[in-house]
């Protein structure tokens, strides 16, 4: 067995509503959208214009900054709005299927056989391109770079998350073939992430020449910025890429078919539902019709949120699924008072601080609402964050530091090896009901202006 | 209800001076009905009042000894020597305390609400906790008006002109306490302020002391001491909460279970204070040096300072690693100042408040060797 990674500290929440292993009917609803939002450092150009005629797979946006990389319409169909917000920044594109089958195709071959040069320049025409992240600051891959390495967590250990492997079911061969073309890219090495134990002839193993590492422990174990920090820290100046498994199957069966592979497959979690499960769908469904019909109790409002609990982002339920997201989270509302709710013993409050009398029985599942239960103060409590933050890294200092706006002081306490899901436990246990995510998206910002 | 009410305190409301004020109550009936919004969008259960709400339940066993003790220790010094647990005796201290705390409160959560309004804030709960030490670590004797005083002067200065709430150096309880040390040293050091109604001295009878036993081994009468199951009792005179070890250990399993006190100030300070007291022992160059180490534990402060004050977490080192040594030179402080230097008798009131002054150096060093770990790495990349 190779390399076991135990993580100690963190934090597993377990809410009820995990998605039951059984594929729903298929979800094809009528519209679709490329929401630029999703992703970090853009400066989109649209490309079309309403009530144009689009094939599956035509450009619709590109980046300013490097105009090789476009957004693709997952569908065939027609423009159906641009939608833009407060200053004119571009919300959404959204195409109207039509249901022809219209793609636009391109020249392949055998990925084991193309250079770097060819690789990279396929997936940027597929429109598969913005599937990569780039750190330090979570960003758009910059395509001009070659990243020290690439790293892949091919286990999701957030609340409600999806299982990956049921998730990729029958794709091993794309996904494969996107792990062979990802190790072109990088000067270094591509590493995959497993938990341990992982079925040696699994769908993500067997791949070679990759680092296959195991970790075993609580969340955040499966997240990619903490096995990196693990395998190979971010250093100052260095760049490694991340990519998730779906995106990775999708590259690979683009390259296999000389056509951009759009198929995205989604769990739908949580409490607030009737019926949980997976739905094969396209990239940025709209979920109109998965939800609202699917309420468990109609009296409550509920939240949906594309992605999970923690750093996911709350949509519509007329809004679309997010470009990275592999499964929604509907969780119930939490707008109601609670009399001297901070005064009783609450063993019905999910705490990681021992203060109510849950923390008798805290592995139970439960049902938690979007309460911010409670008012926002200064920093008070200490040791708090350590606790759920598996790396070697101050957070409360980190933070103040990005508070502060001091530059040097961010880059010495190690805000390169960070983006914001690494920190989000930080903010659930947070006493003081600090935005913890939000500070540190700011520092990001803030550090990556300074040095461009 | 609150839904009806509420628009009067809103900005523009008829109310709106009144807004912080109402706000504080409106959050102590009701976790409020407010939702995330950006962020994670589900929250851990516990907060600041739940974290404050827990110390103060933790110092209950101190307050409710320190009111039979308040009463038990006066009718003794009256010659009317009661059983411990009388409920004549409760009654007395009860009627004495109440006063205290009651002024403690109103002091502090009326300054606090005066600032929260000025600046547009909620009102902190770090006085919850503030002002019930404050009533627990000052003497019996000492007047009303200079619990006021002590109170208005450590909410001010100790506080707020710092921003408040998570951002002040000091201690705020041991603050009062220092004010009225220094400002009003009457009324802190002596042997007759410890016990009700000695300080006008009416009807005391001829040989009672009312010396604390830190108060007999500065004046070097060791034999005074009482033994040490009376000092772990704590049925001895001293500041309203601080004599019984007992009591203050019974909040320091709420403090530990529940998390919210740190272990590791705890146990450190314990440690310290075991240390400097071996140290002593064994120099053993006067008869205060020879007072066994153990007895110190259970002597004057030192429990009741270890146990609620070294573990404000704004105040103390914010490092885990930094919690250590905190601890230790807290507990190692205490002692050394309480037995080298006679003029101050607590020494563990002084070497908390100096070690709340060490607190971000030590920090400070811990961050830096985060930073060094850091910058080494670059250095010599690992090679697998």
């Amino acid at each position: 067995m190779s390399k076991v990674i135990k993580i100690k500290r963190g934090l597993d929440i377990r809410l009820k509503g995990s998605a039951e292993k059984v594929f729903r009917a298929t979800h094809l609803p009528d519209r679709f959208a490329v929401k630029p939002p999703d992703f970090k450092g853009i400066t989109p150009k649209v490309l079309v214009k309403p009530g144009q005629e689009v094939k599956a797979g035509e450009p619709i946006l590109l980046d300013k900054v490097h105009p090789g990389i476009i957004w693709v319409s997952p569908v065939a169909g027609i423009v159906d709005s641009v939608n833009r917000g407060e200053r004119r920044k571009l919300l959404d594109v959204v195409i109207q299927r039509t249901g022809s089958d219209d793609f636009v195709s391109f020249e392949t071959g055998d990925v084991a056989t193309m250079d770097e040069a060819r690789v990279r320049e396929l997936i940027m025409l597929s429109g598969l391109w913005p599937a990569i992240v780039e750190r330090p600051y979570g960003v758009l891959a910059n395509p001009t770079v070659t990243p020290r390495d690439i790293f892949i967590s091919g286990f999701d250990t957030a609340p409600l998350a999806p299982d990956i492997d049921f998730l990729l079911q029958g794709q091993k061969k794309g996904f494969m073939t996107g792990v062979e073309a990802l190790k072109k890219l990088t000067s270094g090495r591509v590493y995959i992430s497993l938990p341990e134990g992982y079925d040696d002839e699994g769908l993500l193993q067997g791949v070679s020449g990759v680092e296959y590492t195991y970790f075993r422990g609580p969340h955040p174990a499966g997240l990619v910025g903490v096995q990196i920090h693990h395998l190979a820290p971010i250093n100052k100046g260095e760049v490694v890429w991340t990519i998730s498994p779906q995106h990775v199957a999708r590259i690979g069966n683009t390259l296999l078919q000389g056509r951009a592979d759009t198929r995205w497959v989604v769990a739908l979690t949580g409490a607030g539902l009737k019926e949980t499960g997976y739905y094969q769908t396209i990239m940025g469904a709209n979920i109109d019709g998965l939800v609202e019909n699917n309420r468990a109790d109609q009296e409550i409002e509920n939240r949906v949120i594309s992605g999970n609990v923690l750093s996911g982002t709350k949509i519509n339920p007329e809004n679309f699924i997010g470009y990275f997201d592999s499964h929604l989270s509907v969780i119930p509302e939490g707008n109601q008072y609670e009399l001297f709710g901070w005064a009783l013993p609450g063993y019905k409050k999910f705490t990681n601080s021992r203060a109510f009398l849950s923390a008798l029985n805290q592995n139970r599942e439960w049902n938690l609402d979007t309460n911010l239960k409670g008012g926002q103060r200064a920093f008070v409590v200490s040791g708090q964050y350590e606790k759920v933050l598996p790396m070697d890294i101050l957070p409360v200092y980190l933070l103040k530091a990005i508070l502060a706006e001091d530059f040097d002081r961010m880059e010495q306490l190690g805000i390169y090896e960070v983006i914001e899901e690494d920190l989000a436990l930080c903010e659930f246990v947070c006493t003081s009901k600090t935005d913890v995510q939000e500070i540190l998206r700011r520092g990001l910002d803030l550090v990556r202006k300074e040095l461009s | 209800m609150v839904d009806r009410v509420k628009p009067h305190f809103e900005k523009g409301g008829r109310f709106a001076a009144l807004h912080s004020a109402f706000d504080a109550i409106e959050t102590f009936l009701f976790v409020p009905n407010e939702v995330t919004a950006k962020g994670t969008h589900i929250r851990d259960g516990i907060d600041m009042k739940r974290t404050m709400i827990i110390v103060v339940i933790a110092l209950l066993p101190a307050l409710l000894f320190g009111m039979f003790n308040v009463g038990y220790q006066h009718f003794l010094s009256i010659g009317e020597a009661l059983p411990f647990f009388s409920w004549q005796g409760f009654w007395f201290g009860f009627l004495k305390v109440l006063p205290i705390i009651l002024v403690s409160y109103i002091t502090g959560l009326g300054i606090e609400i005066i600032f929260a309004q000025m600046k547009g804030h909620q009102v902190a709960e770090g006085f919850f906790v503030s002002g019930m030490l404050i009533p627990l670590i000052m003497p019996i004797d000492t007047p009303l008006w200079m619990i006021a005083l002590a109170t208005a002067f450590a909410v001010i200065f100790g506080k707020e002109v710092f921003g408040g709430s998570g951002m002040n150096i000091f201690n705020p309880a041991l603050l009062a306490r220092v004010f009225v040390f220094f400002a009003y040293p009457a009324y802190m050091t002596g042997d007759r302020i410890w016990v009700a109604g000695m300080t006008r001295g009416e009807g005391i009878v001829d040989g009672f002391s009312g010396a604390t036993p830190l108060g007999n081994a500065a004046a070097d009468s060791i034999d005074r001491i009482p033994g040490f199951l009376d000092l772990f009792l704590g049925t001895i005179p001293g500041s309203i909460g601080e004599t019984s070890t007992l009591a203050i250990l019974l909040g320091a399993v709420l403090l530990l279970v529940t998390g919210i006190g740190s272990w590791k100030i705890m146990l450190s300070a314990l440690v310290g204070g075991v240390v400097m007291g071996g140290v002593l022992n064994i120099w053993g160059a006067n008869s205060y040096m020879e007072i066994p180490f153990y007895s110190h534990l259970v002597m004057g402060g030192f429990a009741f300072g270890v146990v609620f004050m070294a573990t404000d977490p704004v105040t103390a080192a914010q490092t885990e690693t930094g919690k250590w040594i905190y601890g230790f030179l807290i507990g190692f402080l205490s002692i050394l100042i309480r037995v080298v230097n006679p003029a101050y008798p607590e020494g563990v009131m002084l070497a908390i408040l100096l070690m709340n002054m060490f607190a971000p150096l030590i920090d400070y060093y811990v961050v830096q060797a985060n930073i060094k770990r850091r910058l080494k790495r670059v250095k010599s990349p690992t090679v697998n």
